[in-house]
């Protein structure tokens, strides 16, 4: 990628990019910060990714081979924390830095600085949370969701740490949504009114919304900890008048709306992709923008179905587990759209769609076990079991991830100028859709089986499907080695692309020269 | 297009949006309390109340689970005089729990107190509780601590039976000399 921005557009008498190290640290540009948060996100990926490979080299076979038990604690901790803000949530902001302005017609992001900001935090608070790993108390070990009283009377003393490094994201998050509202809010091109805006911005418009709402909420609720840790308050201690239930209520307050912010901007890339390749304009488009702003609004309303064991009131717990099926509504009319804008369409399987169609599939896979999940009953049985595991991880890896990699294969040429070569994407896909599928299907066997997660030693009878599981992590680990390789192929490389890149692509992306210039929509365009 | 407000001032706007939800989080302590006062979920029992007589309901008796429980590490010994009586809904009742402070230090301790089921909270009503506020207790000393309770013969006629459970918590660290947890 650092091609694509050296190239320089030499038709406007403006500077282009500086040289050298310095400018990355101090760029205002959407398309070098873009650069940075991808580049960023990826190696984030490859940390977390190699975490999790440790936890399945342990889980491997039954009984303690590797690791202690300890630091067991800490990779699943790390492994969650890493990947959720520091690989998922960074990768989308990336793609938005990159694409929202030049999708509706912006000169740049509204507020270039504090983009500059938001980014260059990042590396300093994951740079705080990862090197915990090598002080004397460890690194954090209680579980991504770090509930109280674990993560405040029993937490090692690097805690501390992590609070800040939880409040230095939380800002960049907020200044990150911020930018992308104004940009879209204010410097969209004449003509680009809010139902003519690509899905991707839509979606991001929503996300942006969720995360100012909700990752203040996450800035709270460690600061209640840090509080109750070191200035004696009692907000989750008992002895002192406070409740731990609380804090799983104000975490999963936030932690609902998060796990959608990890999934609406993949909705919106899926949506740019499939009526690409399918030749067919996106069936229901306004449903698909109603359809993502219900999904927002519900996200606040069933936070406890991630806590229907604490001993909830039936009320409660009827309430919870309807309101979270009802979410499957809005969620089917966007699968739905998908499918039917791929119905009848002259469709082609290039690896951006490959990513697409295998993303509709496993997601929607994800999404049945939720609902299985969100049966309050059920639940009971399925609770802290590699069931919820399995669940989980169809949603983010062949949901979000699978969707991340479908929009850097859709638009890297636009980027660099030049083609990834297709048929290492292909096989690229392939192996990460065997590995991902090997890697997670056989969790829902082992966890209705009642296999707990988080802990590095299972019973007998669950040896055969982990070992399964571990083969398949690292068929898919790996492959993303392969990623490294084809993008840097492609920046390198490439064929030179053409400004259309796709066959008959919609979208003012689109109408710029491929690479796109450092200093795009200087004036904006007429939109029709 | 022509009256958009400017970058500024959407930033500003969705700054203060954020703030808010900031302040939000922690507003979500008291509303949480309030929402289980109102509805009576969560086992919530309401503060204390004058002991006044009510119409007995000799119609029926209500069995009276009592449980003691210590929290985590908390050493102390605590014990419900009688694991169980039987109450008629109106009539008030003192039972007992023994406490003993079996370490060599002086400790001050909180109970928690939990109804099951949750529904019947609202109509236990507590007039004297030892759950009001922290007891401390010198090294090697012991106690019996009073609990003067009634249920409203409100209770729906479907609950036969009651439980509370109090859990003792070490408070040292947390000692006051105020009542404290009155709406516990």
């Amino acid at each position: 990628m650092m091609t694509s921005a050296t190239t320089l557009h030499e038709d406007h008498g403006h500077h282009g990019p500086a040289k050298g190290l310095m400018r990355w640290v101090l760029t205002t540009n959407h398309k070098d910060i873009g650069t940075l948060y991808l580049w960023f996100a990826f190696t984030m990926l490859l940390i977390g990714g190699s975490m999790a490979l440790i936890i399945r080299l342990e889980l491997f076979q039954p009984g303690m081979q590797l690791i202690e038990p300890e630091f067991f604690n800490q990779m699943t901790t790390m492994h969650g924390l890493v990947m959720v803000f520091g690989a998922i949530m960074p990768a989308f902001v990336g793609m938005a830095n990159w694409l929202v302005p030049m999708m509706v017609g912006a000169p740049d992001m509204a507020l270039p600085r504090m983009n500059n900001l938001s980014f260059w935090i990042l590396p300093f608070a994951f740079g705080m949370l990862i090197l915990t790993l090598f002080s004397e108390a460890g690194a954090p070990n209680f579980g991504w969701t770090f509930y109280a009283p674990l993560s405040t009377t029993y937490a090692p003393s690097s805690v501390t740490y992590f609070i800040f490094g939880v409040h230095l994201m939380g800002i960049s998050s907020i200044m990150g949504a911020i930018n992308i509202i104004a940009t879209i809010l204010n410097l969209r091109a004449p003509g680009m009114t809010l139902m003519k805006m690509p899905l991707f911005v839509w979606t991001w418009l929503i996300t942006a919304y969720l995360l100012i709402a909700v990752m203040p909420v996450l800035a709270g609720v460690v600061t209640m900890m840090l509080m109750d840790i070191h200035f004696g308050t009692s907000f989750f201690n008992a002895a002192g008048g406070g409740d731990p239930v609380l804090f799983q209520h104000v975490f999963w307050f936030f932690g609902h709306p998060e796990v959608y912010i990890m999934i609406l901007p993949a909705f919106g890339i899926v949506s740019q992709i499939i009526p690409t390749f399918a030749r067919k304009p996106l069936f229901g488009y306004s449903s698909m923008v109603y359809a993502t702003a219900s999904i927002a609004f519900l996200s606040f309303i069933v936070w406890a179905h991630h806590m229907f064991t604490v001993g909830l009131p039936l009320a409660t717990e009827l309430f919870f587990m309807y309101a979270t099926m009802l979410i499957a509504i809005p969620t089917g009319v966007k699968v739905f759209n998908w499918v039917s804008t791929m119905f009848n369409g002259s469709m082609t399987f290039e690896t951006p769609m490959l990513f697409a169609v295998a993303f509709v599939i496993l997601f929607t896979i994800g999404g049945f076990s939720g609902l299985m999940l969100a049966i309050a009953p059920a639940d009971f049985q399925y609770h802290d079991t590699y069931f919820v595991v399995a669940h989980f991880h169809y949603v983010l890896v062949p949901g979000a991830l699978f969707a991340i990699i479908a929009g850097v294969y859709y638009w890297i040429p636009k980027w660099c100028g030049r083609y990834y070569n297709e048929t290492l994407g292909k096989w690229h896909f392939w192996l990460s859709f065997v590995g991902v599928n090997v890697t997670f299907f056989p969790m829902h066997f082992v966890g209705l089986a009642g296999m707990p997660r988080r802990i590095p030693d299972y019973a007998l009878q669950f040896a055969d499907f982990n070992a399964v599981a571990s083969i398949g992590a690292f068929i898919f680990g790996l492959s993303q080695i392969l990623f490294l390789y084809i993008v840097i192929d492609a920046i390198r490389n490439g064929k030179k692309a053409t400004d259309e890149v796709w066959e008959g692509t919609e979208g003012l992306e689109w109408t710029l020269p491929s690479p796109a210039p450092y200093h795009s929509f200087s004036e904006p365009p007429e939109v029709k | 297009m022509s009256s958009r407000p400017s970058v500024a001032k959407t930033a500003v706007k969705h700054v203060t949006i954020a703030i808010l939800m900031f302040g939000f989080g922690f507003a979500m302590i008291p509303l949480y309390d309030v929402f289980c006062e109102v509805t009576g979920l969560n086992g919530k029992v309401q503060a204390a109340v004058v002991k006044t007589a009510m119409e007995i309901d000799r119609s029926r008796s209500i069995k009276v689970q009592l449980v003691a429980s210590n929290n985590a590490e908390m050493p102390w010994r605590f014990s419900p005089l009688q694991n169980e009586i039987a109450l008629h809904p109106g009539d008030w009742k003192q039972v007992g729990f023994w406490v003993s402070n079996v370490t060599d230090q002086d400790m001050v301790s909180q109970s928690v107190p939990s109804i099951t089921p949750a529904r019947a909270a609202r109509y236990v009503k507590k007039s004297e509780c030892f759950c009001f506020e922290q007891q401390t207790l010198a090294s090697g000393e012991s106690k019996v601590m009073n609990l003067v309770f009634t249920i409203s013969p409100d209770l729906p006629e479907d609950i036969r039976t009651v439980t509370m459970v109090y859990t003792l918590f070490d408070a040292t660290d947390f000692a006051t000399s105020q009542v404290v947890a009155t709406s516990d």
